[in-house]
């Protein structure tokens, strides 16, 4: 059970390195079977030791592997360990099987790149890292998963290097991750001053036993590993870099800005949940930087043009559902949603990734139209995938994920009314934007004709996304409805569980008002971006659609605030006080040359003089002795 | 015998004055000579009349006369006037003080050392000459080489490639 | 005898070592910095033979032979390497042969 454990971060690994090493030599082929074929390996042994995981709950609770140690230096100490609990296993699924799958669908997406052995170079490195950090052992090594995919999301995002703008997004997207990266390594820093290790399951005992509920140093230590997530996971007030991240390719945009690495703060707090339970005000404050990301986002999607860009502002409006159910106390429900959604925003990625391609890399919705009939299977796989978004009440996963995250906000005992309200706004702006989606790209005339069909290796993937995002929710059934916990049942074994109010027996009557938003929220868009456009007309040209269009001007805000005073700052620097410094000092040493070849005049006689000089001084001396 | 002492060694003082300060080459050179003779009378007075034979025909005889062929190989005493110009009276008062100073260093250090009394016994050239031969024989043999060096290196410099013609032959 | 205290004699040849000094700082014809160092060169000659005299060996008889060759050899060399600049620089100013001057 440890070889394979070890195995699963590892191959994706050893991939990753054959790649690099040997990418230049290596065909298409062998490239495409190596990249995809570590990824399924790793899929295998993860469906492997999860069954077996299953099987031993509730006696064991986890397997761990220590396979060397890393860092040793006086009482500092971390191993490359990992260990395997429910929690690591619903997240090594996901990474593993999602990845398994864009992986094959990048095999035909990518098969006309010239950076195609790099891509999936790339790829393998980035599973690889994310898999360090939901399997490590020790918060160390997990921080070293958190900068390994910020830096593959960097590769990755710039992948098309030539372009300049890619390569700014890239950059934009690692400095903003930087700054959630650094709040978190204080954080770690602080953890271990306190408490002298950094095993996570020593650190969460550790904590409990000896900081109280409240005190500076859990509030200042959550607040810190807060901030890292944040950064990851594209919430206020570090949103900004997702929209700009779609420069990357699609497969890039489904892996990591849907599916895994933006999770990545999600798994941290979920992780770290002792020390938030130890700090109510920081698990308040996740609930509302939940709540209002979602709404922000939510807001900002509904005016986008560019295809992919709405399914960036809808990963933020979605992780907001997840920080909500996680500043609740939610945590299972978190995870639910997040295997969920990493399902159908997958799904919706990729089929956004063929409907750009075979247009042609058109990227504005306003300039598709009618591809329901050209591409009918995209489009059936890219409807299951916006219904599955909209929690489309009953037939869909997403209905169960969100609907729950939706009454545990009300009914959580750190809930209430406020985040639930939100969260049914929300909701009911997913279900417009994600039609709007639809309506605007699938229906109506065909203003750009796709050049060619979408192959097998881009659409298998789509179909096996589009079924998972319809019988996913299958497994975790709310009270009025078969109450099956399959999900939460293996979470907690490792998640505490949600304490609710005394309120079960109005459970049904916002699941109904929910389906109802749901409902209607597809209803207006059919009717806004369908049937009678001249509805919204006024709306689409106003100066509030244009604010949500910019994503409520935060760039602009940054800009202003801390962009400019530090381009300002480096203005006055231009020619480099420190620079100049250097510069001085040797405009010193040839200064006082100049002024001492006044000896060297080559002259002779001065030079004898010189000679006279020193005799009578030294002989002067001599005397006076 | 003081008395001669004196006069030599005013006489050597003078003429040594009258040498660095003439502005004609071999006039200075004439001074020059005249103050080695004196400086030979004072040998002879320190009881040294074999040095004092030799100073006359080597230092007088020899290295003067080598002095003055150059002179006049070169034709330096023509120039009277750019020697008087380089010798302006205000080029010598940095120089004379740093001798006087030199000077009076020499007497103070004298000042304090013992007394000392004259030696009384002549030194003969036959005690000379068993010194040099038995106690100093290797740094004559050495003396010896450094002369064939010096003859063989003024031999080469002094030699040259290309033709010069005197400047009174050169057209201008 | 000579009854001339031996500080005297030693003064004396000091001041011809000076008048040498003065004079090798003064000239700036190149031959007559040759003769004021010749000057010098007997000078100090004159000490060790009153040393001689004084210590009554013939020790500094002997060292002023050795001086002698020594003299004579540096002229040699001396005036052939004049000879030498004459030719190079056609004139035996001094302050013209300044080629070794730092000039940055």
């Amino acid at each position: 059970m440890e070889t394979i454990l070890a195995l699963i971060p590892a191959l994706p690994l050893f991939s990753f390195l054959i790649l690099v090493i040997f990418g230049g030599k290596l065909s298409r082929k062998s490239a495409s079977w190596i990249g995809a074929g570590s990824v399924g390996i790793a899929a295998l042994l993860t469906v492997v030791i999860g069954i077996n995981l299953i099987h031993s709950l509730p006696g064991i609770k986890s397997y761990s592997v220590v396979l060397w140690q890393w860092i040793h230096a006086g009482n500092l100490s971390a191993n490359i360990a990992f260990s395997f609990d429910s929690l690591s296993l619903v997240f090594c699924f996901v990474i593993t099987f999602v990845g398994l799958l864009i992986h094959i669908y990048s095999i035909g997406f990518m098969a006309k790149d010239e950076g195609f052995t790099r891509f999936f170079a790339y790829m393998n490195l980035f599973v690889s890292s994310m898999l360090i950090l939901v399997l490590a052992d020790n918060i160390l090594l997990m921080y070293l998963g958190w900068e390994g995919v910020g830096l593959c999301s960097y590769l990755l995002i710039g992948f098309w290097y030539k372009e300049p703008v890619n390569g700014t997004a890239a950059r934009k997207a690692f400095i903003i991750t930087r700054i959630g990266d650094t709040a978190m390594i204080i954080g770690i820093f602080i953890l271990f001053v306190s408490f002298g290790t950094f095993n996570i399951q020593d650190l969460m005992h550790l904590a409990s036993a000896k900081w109280a509920v409240g005190s500076s140093l859990a509030v200042i230590t959550a607040a810190l590993l807060l901030g890292g997530a944040l950064g990851k996971s594209a919430q206020l007030p570090l949103q900004t870099w997702l929209p700009d991240a779609m420069a990357g390719p699609s497969p890039v945009s489904a892996l990591i800005h849907a599916a895994t690495m933006v999770t990545a703060g999600v798994y941290l707090i979920a992780r770290t949940n002792v020390l938030f339970s130890l700090a109510p005000i920081v698990q308040t404050i996740i609930a509302i930087i939940g709540a209002l990301t979602l709404l922000i986002a939510g807001f900002s999607a509904l005016a986008q043009h560019d295809l992919k860009r709405i399914l960036a502002y809808s990963t933020i409006s979605q992780i907001g559902y997840m920080f909500l159910a996680l500043g609740v106390g939610a945590y299972s429900g978190a995870i639910f949603h997040f295997m969920i959604h990493a399902f159908f925003k997958a799904l919706l990625f990729l089929a956004a990734g063929v409907v750009i391609q075979v247009l042609n890399e058109e990227h504005d919705i306003f300039k598709m139209g009618g591809l329901r009939k050209r591409m009918p299977v995209v489009f059936l796989t890219f409807l299951i995938g916006s219904a599955s978004l909209s929690a489309l009440p009953l037939v869909t996963a997403g209905f169960y994920s969100k609907d729950a995250i939706l009454w545990f906000a009300f009914s959580s005992n750190s809930g209430g009314m406020i985040l639930w309200l939100a969260g049914i706004v929300g909701a009911f702006l997913t279900a417009l934007y994600s039609f709007r989606m639809i309506f605007i790209t699938f229906y109506g005339e065909v203003k750009t004709e796709p050049a060619f069909n979408a192959g097998k290796l881009m659409t298998i993937p789509l179909i096996i996304l589009a079924v998972l995002s319809v019988i996913g929710g299958f497994i975790e059934l709310p009270g009025s409805m078969g109450n099956v916990h399959l999900f939460s049942g293996l979470v907690n074994n490792t998640l505490p569980e949600l304490v609710l109010k005394n309120v079960e027996h109005l459970e049904w009557i916002f699941q109904l008002v929910s389906s109802g938003i749901a409902l209607s929220g597809i209803y207006l868009a059919y009717l806004f971006y369908y049937k009678k456009p001249e509805f919204i007309e006024t709306f689409n040209h106003s100066r509030l659609n244009h604010f949500f269009e910019k994503g409520f001007e935060f760039d602009n805000l940054y800009n202003v605030v801390f962009v400019k005073p530090v381009v300002w700052f480096a203005e006055i620097d231009k020619k480099d006080i420190f620079d100049q410094l250097n510069i001085s000092i040797a405009n010193l040493s040839l200064l006082g040359n100049r002024f001492l070849s006044v000896a060297q005049n080559g002259k002779l006689r001065w030079y004898l003089l010189s000679f006279a000089i020193g005799i009578a001084l030294i002989l002067t001396l001599m005397i006076n002795r | 015998m003081d008395v001669f002492f004196y006069i030599a060694a005013a006489i050597a003082i003078i003429s040594t004055i009258m040498a660095i300060s003439g502005r004609n080459a071999i006039h200075s050179l004439l001074f020059l000579i005249l103050s080695l003779l004196a400086i030979s009378v004072v040998f002879y007075l320190l009881d040294a009349p074999f040095i004092a034979a030799l100073e006359v025909i080597i230092y007088a005889g020899a290295i003067m006369v080598l002095f003055i062929f150059v002179t006049m190989m070169l034709n330096i005493g023509l120039e009277k006037k750019q020697e008087r110009r380089w010798l302006n009276p205000r080029m010598w008062i940095i120089p004379s003080i740093l001798a006087i100073i030199l000077f009076v260093d020499l007497m103070l250090a004298l000042k304090n050392m013992p007394a000392a009394t004259v030696g009384n016994q002549v030194i003969l050239p036959k005690q000379v000459g068993i010194s040099l031969f038995t106690t100093y024989l290797l740094a004559v043999e050495i003396a010896a080489i450094l002369l064939m060096a010096g003859v063989i290196g003024a031999y080469h410099l002094g030699s040259q490639k290309k033709k010069v013609l005197h400047r009174f032959l050169v057209k201008k | 005898m000579l009854t001339v205290p031996v500080e005297t004699q030693i003064l004396f040849a000091g001041i011809l070592f000076f008048l040498g000094l003065t004079g090798l700082l003064v000239r700036r014809n190149l031959v007559f910095m040759l003769m004021s160092i010749e000057i010098m060169f007997n000078s100090a000659g004159l000490v060790f033979i009153i040393a001689a005299k004084h210590w009554n060996q013939p020790d500094g008889q002997v060292m002023f032979i050795f001086i002698l060759a020594v003299t004579a050899v540096e002229v040699a060399i001396g005036l052939a390497l004049i000879l030498q600049v004459y030719h190079h620089f056609k004139t035996l100013d001094v302050d013209a042969i300044n080629k070794l001057k730092d000039d940055n």
